[in-house]
């Protein structure tokens, strides 16, 4: 039996408006190399200066994690050559990161709580992107990226399977998101993720040679990249083989990991301290003031969400996961006075929908306020759950209100007595042959004889009977 | 040589105030100097047109009741400050194609002070060299000797101020590049504390060193210019928020009980005897100015030099890697793949001193080699800073000779890298502490210029200007200028 070990690198692009040395945009998709200013294509004599808000970010995040901030941070260079690098070298933090150790907690499968160890976290600049197939036989070079502002951060090597690597991934994200520092979307590369992996004999207490995969780009990616380079591994070491320390890319077309072409040989980056910039000196004052705009994080509103809307813990970590889906929750839990359908409600009905169609809850085209009425709806006896997914479903097609679409389907549930009864009488009346069957059947078989009169009451009244209404009427006439 | 261009720029100032010249006759004396010179090869570019447009330009402005103290003064940059719209070399064939799209802190600052530029001066290939023969574009040679160099990295500069083909020359100094140019050709040079001048715009060869300053000849020209230059720039996060002086109104200063200290490491056995009784002859001036002197220690000032040539290269190798041939410069012909066209842009970009101080660098910095090289030296340049430290506790300045001799032959030490780098001995450690240093005219040695360095605390500037002007009106070897020598 084997034991995975793995680390993970998680790159966050920062949600600033200008790069973290020059006072270009950030903006994603423009066109190529027209975010690109003097100091971002590295000219002659250009010097970097830092953006400010880079540390307030950086300092918010280590704060949520609960970490050692880094008082005197340095910038490095880290030289290499490659054509969308500008300058040979990009800017880092080695020795004296701005976020020392720091530490997440993250929920297994099983419900219970790991503390991950998080090792660093420091500020660097992304480069451009080397554009190989736009141009036949030749590489373009888009430099708009080059400069952004990225947070690497850095866990120690305390996963164990993939899921918990997704698991902490997904914490990192909430986390960061959360702060408001990064818009997060793997898609588009704002949040990039590279999985150290080894494997050891169950109960081995040293570590096994590592593989690195670089730039992993969703959750589900991570998941299967990290899974396959496990299987890789243990069916290596079974034949006989040795784990080289490499670079590996993630195929998910063929779901497997294969080795990157390397760049050069063995990369000395030869790194020191970046004589352009001095050291990065943050004083308690400005700490203070990253500490009291701290927004309150997941965690805590988890706890908070468990108490005032008495949803169970693995709900309420569901719902707080995304701070847009949490505050969109509470709002329906608030108007409708129901915590626990509301919990039902989101997770099964409006996060179906996101995970289906891929949108985020900004995007979903029904407001809180609408849910919250369904539930009041379904609570004051309007709906039962059959019409309320039907109004749902309207909701979604954008057919205007709750009211409007219970009065335009003609949806109210039916509850006078009087109209209920003479639909009982009617199927009495059509099923005489039921009737006598139900009336000689041995009681523990009448309650699924029964189904079938509901069943042609909700027949006739097209899905708008009371059920706890129609089943009283039943029985009652049945048993006379 | 025309009248116009035997003037201080303190002195055409006067001329354009009272109006006895125009800016643009100025300008047109400098150029047709700058023509007859040619032999010199000071000037890498010169921008006659935009010269003449701008000394017009600067006329009318005067016309118009609007001109500055110093609309319409020429001036000439080393050819590493970044102008927009023409060649900025740095010497070098990699960057021979290289037309800048914007100006250099320094030239922008000239520029608003209505300033007529020019042209743009040769220097040693990204500022690497002592002699300006590292130069694509040929060695500079000594005005006072055409034989000799004129020093270097900043040679250009130095050999046209020397020459009187500009009042005024923009320079850098990273390890003794405007002090010892300007020693060699019998000018005034001074290289401001690190971070009084932006560095923006300047093409760095060592960023935690260079430093842009001024080549003129006299004290009181090179206060005129740092007034324009010094300051803040939100560009350069390494310049200074410290208030600039008025160091012009400062030249005046007495200074009676001015403490000058005197280096025993400075005035060892390696010192030229001629060299050393001129620098004597300055002390007795100082002295009878009123100043007093004293003996002090630099203790650790015979390691600067190694871990100069560890630092400075270290910084070069990296900062030097933009220039791969993708973006801008020289770009190999025909590269059959990506490592080729880095090899051979490279390879055939760059002279030889530059590849061999980016090889040093590289070496300095690799894996295993960091700690016993650039560590070690950082830790050297830790006690040089506390050395000056100690030194300025018991003084006000230092002085020193600027260099062991005067300018060498061309052709004398090319071939001898670490002589050449000795050189800097005297200027080097300046540098590595960040600080500022001067050197002045200290008369002649065989006909050759011989010159004085006073280094001052942190932002000192004005005490050294100040310093050097009272000695400058007490002699007259400033005034002495190599077209009179061959008259003679």
């Amino acid at each position: 039996m084997y034991e995975s070990v793995i680390g993970l690198e998680v790159h966050v692009q920062l949600s600033t408006l200008s790069k973290i040395f020059s006072g270009s945009s950030t903006s994603f998709g423009a066109s190529p190399n027209t975010q690109a200013s003097l100091i971002d294509l590295g000219m002659p004599g250009v010097l970097p200066t830092p953006n400010a808000k880079v540390f307030e970010m950086a300092v918010k995040f280590g704060l949520a994690i609960e970490a050692k901030i880094g008082k005197t941070s340095v910038f490095d260079r880290k030289n290499y050559f490659y054509p969308d690098l500008p300058k040979g070298y990009q800017i880092t933090q080695l020795d004296a990161p701005i976020v020392g150790l720091g530490h997440v907690n993250i929920t297994l499968e099983d419900g219970t709580t790991k503390r991950i160890n998080i090792t660093r976290a420091h500020l660097e600049e992304d480069a451009g992107k080397s554009l190989h197939n736009s141009f036949d036989g030749l590489t373009g070079i888009d430099l708009n990226r080059a400069g952004t502002p990225l947070l690497e951060i850095v866990s120690e090597p305390e996963l164990r399977s993939a899921k918990e690597a997704v698991a902490y991934l997904r914490v990192i994200h909430s986390i960061i998101r959360y702060l408001d520092i990064s818009d997060g979307n793997m898609a588009e590369g704002s949040m990039r993720c590279d999985c150290n992996v080894s494997i050891r004999p169950q109960g081995s207490k040293i570590l096994g040679t590592r593989t690195e995969i670089k730039n992993v780009n969703s959750f589900r990616f991570v998941e299967k990249a990290i899974n396959s380079e496990i299987n890789r591994q243990i069916d290596s070491i079974e034949d006989g083989q040795q784990i080289i320390q490499e670079t590996r890319l993630y195929d998910p077309d063929k779901n497997e990991t294969r080795p990157m072409r390397s760049k050069e040989e063995a990369n000395d980056y030869r790194y020191f301290p970046d004589p352009d910039l001095l050291p990065v000196v943050l004083d308690d004052a400005f700490i203070t003031s990253c500490r009291n705009s701290l927004p309150e994080l997941p965690e805590s509103r988890k706890a908070r969400y468990m108490e005032a809307y008495g949803i169970s813990q693995y709900d309420a970590g569901v719902l707080v996961a995304d701070r847009d889906v949490a505050d969109y929750f509470a709002e329906i839990a608030e108007t409708s006075g129901d915590g626990k359908l509301s919990a039902n409600w989101v997770m099964g009905n409006v996060l179906a929908d996101l995970n289906q169609t891929g949108r985020s809850i900004s995007q979903f085209p029904v407001e809180a306020n609408d849910i919250a009425s369904l539930i009041i709806r379904i609570k004051d006896k309007t709906l039962n759950s059959k019409t309320a997914k039907t109004v749902f479903e309207a909701l979604l097609s954008g057919e205007g209100s709750v009211d409007t679409i219970i009065k335009e389907r003609g949806l109210v549930q039916v509850t006078d007595t009087g109209a209920l009864r003479s639909v009982v009488d009617t199927v009495i009346e059509n099923n005489p042959h039921q009737v006598t069957n139900y009336r000689v059947a041995a009681p523990d078989k009448q309650g699924k004889m029964l189904g079938f009169f509901v069943g042609q009451v909700m027949k006739i009244s097209q899905g708008k009977a009371n059920p706890q209404m129609v089943n009283q009427i039943l029985l009652d006439k049945l048993s006379g | 040589m025309s009248s116009l261009t035997k003037n201080t720029l303190a002195g055409l100032r006067e001329i354009l105030t009272r109006g006895d010249a125009s800016s643009v006759e100025i300008t047109q004396d400098y150029l047709a100097e700058i023509s007859a010179r040619r032999d010199l090869n000071t000037f890498i570019t010169v921008t006659q047109d935009d010269a003449l447009a701008s000394a017009k330009v600067a006329d009318q402005i005067r016309a118009a009741g609007q001109a500055s103290l110093t609309t319409g003064l020429p001036i000439a940059h080393k050819d590493l400050f970044c102008t927009k719209g023409i060649l900025t070399s740095c010497g070098s064939k990699m960057l021979s194609n290289f037309i800048s799209p914007y100006d250099a802190e320094v030239v922008s600052k000239f520029k608003n002070a209505g300033f007529v530029m020019l042209g743009k001066l040769n220097m040693d290939e990204f500022a690497m060299g002592s002699s300006n023969e590292t130069s694509h574009f040929g060695p500079v040679k000594n005005p006072w000797s055409p034989t000799h160099v004129p020093g270097g990295s900043s040679g250009g500069s130095a050999a046209a101020v020397a020459a009187r083909l500009t009042p005024l020359a923009t320079a850098t100094d990273t390890g003794g590049s405007i002090r010892q140019p300007a020693a060699f050709t019998g000018t005034s040079g001074l290289k401001p504390t690190y971070g009084r001048v932006s560095r923006f715009g300047m093409i760095a060869f060592a960023s935690s060193l260079d430093q842009g300053g001024l080549i003129a000849q006299t004290a009181e020209d090179l206060a005129i210019g740092m007034q324009i230059i010094s300051g803040h720039d939100n560009k350069d996060s390494t310049s200074a928020l410290i208030e600039v002086p008025n160091y012009e109104s400062l030249l005046n200063d007495s200074i009676r009980g001015l403490t000058i200290g005197l280096p025993d490491e400075f005035f060892d056995s390696r010192l030229d005897t001629r060299m050393q009784s001129q620098i004597e002859e300055v002390i007795r001036i100082f002295t009878s100015l009123g100043a007093n002197t004293v003996s002090v220690s630099l203790t650790h000032v015979a390691e600067a030099i190694p871990a100069y040539y560890v630092i400075a290269p270290a910084e070069a190798s990296s900062n030097l890697s933009r220039f791969d041939g993708v973006r801008f410069g020289y770009r190999a012909e025909k590269p059959i793949d990506l490592t080729d066209l880095y090899e051979r842009s490279r390879g055939e970009g760059f002279g030889s001193e530059v590849k061999r101080r980016i090889l040093i660098g590289t070496y300095a910095l690799s894996e295993g080699y960091f700690d016993a090289y650039y560590k070690k030296a950082q830790q050297i340049r830790r006690l040089i800073k506390q050395d000056f430290d100690r030194a300025f506790s018991l003084c006000d300045l230092l002085l020193s000779p600027t260099t062991p001799s005067t300018a060498f032959a061309l052709g004398e030490k090319s071939d001898d890298p670490v002589a050449m780098y000795l050189e800097d001995i005297y200027t080097i450690a300046t540098n590595l502490a960040g600080l500022p240093g001067g050197s002045f005219q200290a008369g002649l040695i065989d006909g050759l210029p011989a010159g004085y360095q006073l280094t001052g605390p942190a932002f000192s500037e004005s005490k050294i200007l100040n310093a050097a002007h009272k000695v400058q009106q007490a002699t007259d070897w400033h005034t002495h200028y190599p077209e009179e020598i061959r008259n003679v």
